[in-house]
């Protein structure tokens, strides 16, 4: 049986820490996707997951705006402490959302639809100043996953009033059941799921274990028990051994974010290493800070995979951002004297190899972080990332998109092979090594010194013997083939192009050429 | 925090065979300490793998961490696609900075995993030393065109930064012009050049560019100074790098000597 948990989750955080108001038309956009959106641009048509450019075109108006971590941090503050009049052991999920068990307060404060009112009213006030009071939602249900959907789909019981949705005891299996794969947030596995025919939980659920851990491992497996309305994994009751908690002495105390931050960096390094030697990953865990003056702050984290070293130094960094730089009643009065991260649930680390998939995405966080200094240097679009496209010329087939349009930390489609469609007319492989941006104008000629032309039926009038690029010398050519005929959107007149392209050995160097309009273009060098 | 500092001996002996022969010799003092301040880094981190046919041009058949090498020659677009694909291949995230002419396709041929490549536009030449300097560092190898002309004072500190970082970097000069001096500064440990090439399928009005036959030539500074040569199918006759080192690859129809151009192919279309 799932732990009964309560979820407190406003959907819109990322736009309400940036400062818009509800009804303004504002998003928050990340990798050229929108990440959230107000309540006023979502009754334009703008979406989270949509494109850029798209909620532009639905709402004229929006205002787009970057992300801003840490203010989401700050601002999120004033909500945890109102509800940890709730409960101490508050589980904050990331700035935005937070979680506690609900079986000792749902008790004292009249059962779950008694605590869940209460829980919104008081996170309400605590929102009333930014104007998002109302927003907020109350999901109560088995387990972590089923409250947090019984959030998401929580609607507005009236106006000013929290909207709540609580699923009885025992029915979170039957509530999960409809719901679409999607929700599990393991999109590569609800990829194969419904291609598999099995589009609802209720379906997956309904799959013996066995066949599920055969087929997918110990990631399906976890899915599943999520799909059964069960903990992710089997709660392990052991307590983790008190040599894992690691804790610095700040001297002199740390009265800015970015100092104990730091520290907080290389705390979480040496708590990985200390994890690691004890094969063990850490699904929550609780990070203290204390001032010279004896002033206190502990939160619970918890992560729904397992915590990286980045991620709990991102942590420690929104925590200690809400509480020094929080407003004045909340702030301490000296600067943060020690830091200590205990890990408070462990699991065995398997069947996750995070580390690897980690690593690679500090490489490409660092490799963002560099570009986006480029670009203020040279302008947006001086940095692109090659994407693959079909076509038949080699400038074709890899396209140059703009990098702020990508998500350089997620695995990319547009970097893969597509499906090869056929592309009647192309070179084959290997490709030129370089390709002009724009074709330069070249001369090919016969033995008799005439211009080599391309008839209706794709024919060459003779067989090239010279050629000559731009203003260069005259080569001889060495050996030649082709043509390879193009008539590209022959349906559409106003950008229709038939070429004939040519492979040419001369000078010893192979050389692409295109014969279009009457004119022969070089179109790339096999360099 | 406490770095762990056991087996330094090995470490700050490579290190000083690094900076004996560089401008640093008479900062020997301050290169130890620096080395106590930073995480211990194993000698295989310190390499980059390249692809196997390539092995046997590089001292130690691998690439040296914060080594410059100059790739040149007729065939040199691909050559330099062909070095860097086999660090890109094993993780690194590989720069390209200038060289709009540069095949993608091609690259992706030659083994560059297109999704760890990034591509900046030509800098200006006041804001060259700058742009390399933020590339350095965050991706391990930097493909370049010819640096323009850059202050001593920049690029005295870009060859620091790249000593620094441990990063690659790979100066091409543009395609069709020919080999242009480098600037200051970035001093070329390592200069490959692309010999004489020959292209197989091509045929007198059929067939196609299938492989290319080239000899390419290493030489460099210290344990690089011995030139090197092989013998390389760039790209082979699946679009791969092999080796043609005492004909390896077995290559139908091809005789010894036999001119490309005089060959029929039997599956032209």
């Amino acid at each position: 049986m799932a732990v009964r948990t309560l979820v407190w989750w406003c959907p819109d955080w990322p736009v309400v820490a940036v400062g818009a108001g509800p009804d303004e038309p504002a998003a928050v956009v990340r990798a050229n996707r929108v990440l959230a959106a107000t309540p006023g641009a979502r009754a334009e048509g703008v979406v989270p997951g949509q494109r850029r450019r798209e909620a532009q075109g639905r709402c004229p108006g929006l205002a787009v705006l970057e992300r801003d971590e840490g203010r989401e941090a700050r601002l999120f503050e004033p909500v945890v402490r109102a509800l940890e009049a709730f409960t101490p052991r508050l589980e904050l999920a990331r700035p935005g959302r937070c979680a506690f068990a609900t079986r000792g307060p749902s008790r004292y404060f009249g059962g779950d639809a008694s605590l869940t009112v209460q829980v919104g009213a008081a996170a309400d006030e605590a929102l009333e100043s930014s104007g998002w009071a109302g927003h907020g939602r109350v999901g109560v249900a088995d387990g972590p996953f089923a409250a947090t959907l019984a959030a998401r789909l929580a609607d507005a019981a009236g106006p000013g009033r929290a909207a709540v949705l609580v699923v009885e005891p025992g029915e979170s299996a039957v509530f999960l059941a409809p719901r679409p794969v999607v929700v599990l947030g393991r999109p590569a596995l609800a990829d194969v799921l419904v291609r598999l025919g099995l589009s609802s939980l209720g379906e997956f659920a309904a799959l013996p274990t066995a066949d599920v851990v055969a087929r997918f491992g110990a990631e399906g497996a976890a899915a599943h028990r999520l799909a059964r309305g069960l903990d992710e994994r089997p709660l392990a009751v052991v307590d983790p051994p008190p040599d894992l908690v690691v804790a610095i002495e700040l001297d002199p105390p740390a009265d800015r974010v970015d100092t104990a931050a730091f520290v907080g960096k290389s705390l979480a390094d040496d708590l990985f290493d200390r994890l690691d030697g004890a094969g063990l990953s850490c699904t929550r865990l609780r990070i203290d800070a204390e001032t010279e003056h004896g002033e206190s702050l502990s939160r619970y984290w918890r992560h729904e995979g397992a915590l990286t070293p980045g991620a709990v130094a991102d942590r420690v960094r929104w925590q200690l951002d809400g509480w020094l730089n929080g407003s004045a009643a909340l702030r301490p009065t000296a600067g943060v004297s020690r830091l200590a991260l205990v890990p408070d649930e462990v699991a065995p680390a398997r069947g996750r190899q995070l580390g690897f998939w980690g690593g690679e995405t500090a490489a490409a966080e660092r490799v963002a972080r560099a570009l986006a200094r480029v670009q203020g240097l040279l302008g947006p679009d001086a940095v692109t990332v090659p994407e693959r496209r079909g076509g038949r010329g080699p400038a074709e087939q890899v396209d140059r998109v703009p990098v702020h349009a990508v998500d350089l930390t997620a695995p990319r489609r547009g970097a893969h092979p597509t499906a090869a469609e056929p592309w009647p007319g192309r070179v084959p492989l290997p490709a030129p090594a370089a390709v002009p941006l724009a074709p330069v104008p070249a001369d090919v000629v016969d033995a008799h010194d005439r211009p080599v032309a391309v008839d209706g039926r794709g024919q060459a009038s003779a067989a090239p013997a010279r050629l000559r690029v731009g203003e260069g010398p005259w080569l001889a050519v060495e050996a030649w083939a082709g043509p390879w005929p193009a008539d590209e959107r022959w349906w559409d007149p106003p950008t229709r192009r038939r070429r004939a392209r040519f492979q040419v050995v001369a000078g010893g160097r192979g050389h692409l050429l295109a014969r279009e309009g009457g004119r022969w273009w070089l179109e790339g060098r096999y360099d | 925090m406490a770095v762990a500092a056991p087996d330094l001996s090995a470490e700050v002996g490579s290190r000083l065979g690094l900076t004996a022969a560089g401008p640093l010799t008479g900062m020997v003092g301050s290169g130890v300490r620096a080395e106590r301040a930073r995480p211990l880094a194993l000698a295989r981190e310190q390499v980059l793998p390249v692809l196997d046919p390539l092995a046997p041009l590089l001292p130690g058949g691998a690439l040296r961490r914060s080594a410059t090498v100059a790739v040149g020659g007729e065939a040199g677009c691909s050559l330099a696609l062909a070095l860097v694909a086999g660090p890109s291949q094993a993780g690194s995230w590989v720069a390209v900075v200038g060289l709009p002419a540069l095949g993608l396709l091609a690259a992706a041929g030659l083994g560059v995993a297109l999704e760890r490549l990034v591509l900046v536009a030509e800098p200006p030449p006041e804001a060259w030393a700058t742009v390399m300097a933020a590339l350095v560092g965050a991706v391990d190898v930097v493909v370049a065109g010819p640096p323009p002309r850059v202050g001593a004072g920049d690029a005295r500190r870009l060859a620091a930064r790249v000593r620094e970082r441990g990063t690659v970097v790979v100066t091409l000069p543009d395609a069709g012009a020919d080999s242009r001096t480098h600037g200051p500064g970035l001093e070329v440990d390592l200069r490959l050049t692309a010999g004489a090439s020959r292209w197989v399928g091509l045929g007198w009005g059929h067939g196609h560019l299938q492989a290319r036959r080239v000899s390419v030539e290493a030489v460099g500074r210290r344990e690089a100074a011995r030139p090197r040569r092989v013998e390389l199918w760039l790209p082979g006759p699946h679009g791969e790098v092999a080796s043609a080192e005492a004909e390896v690859l077995a290559w139908p129809g091809v005789a010894p000597g036999a001119t490309p151009s005089a060959r029929s192919v039997p599956d032209a279309g």
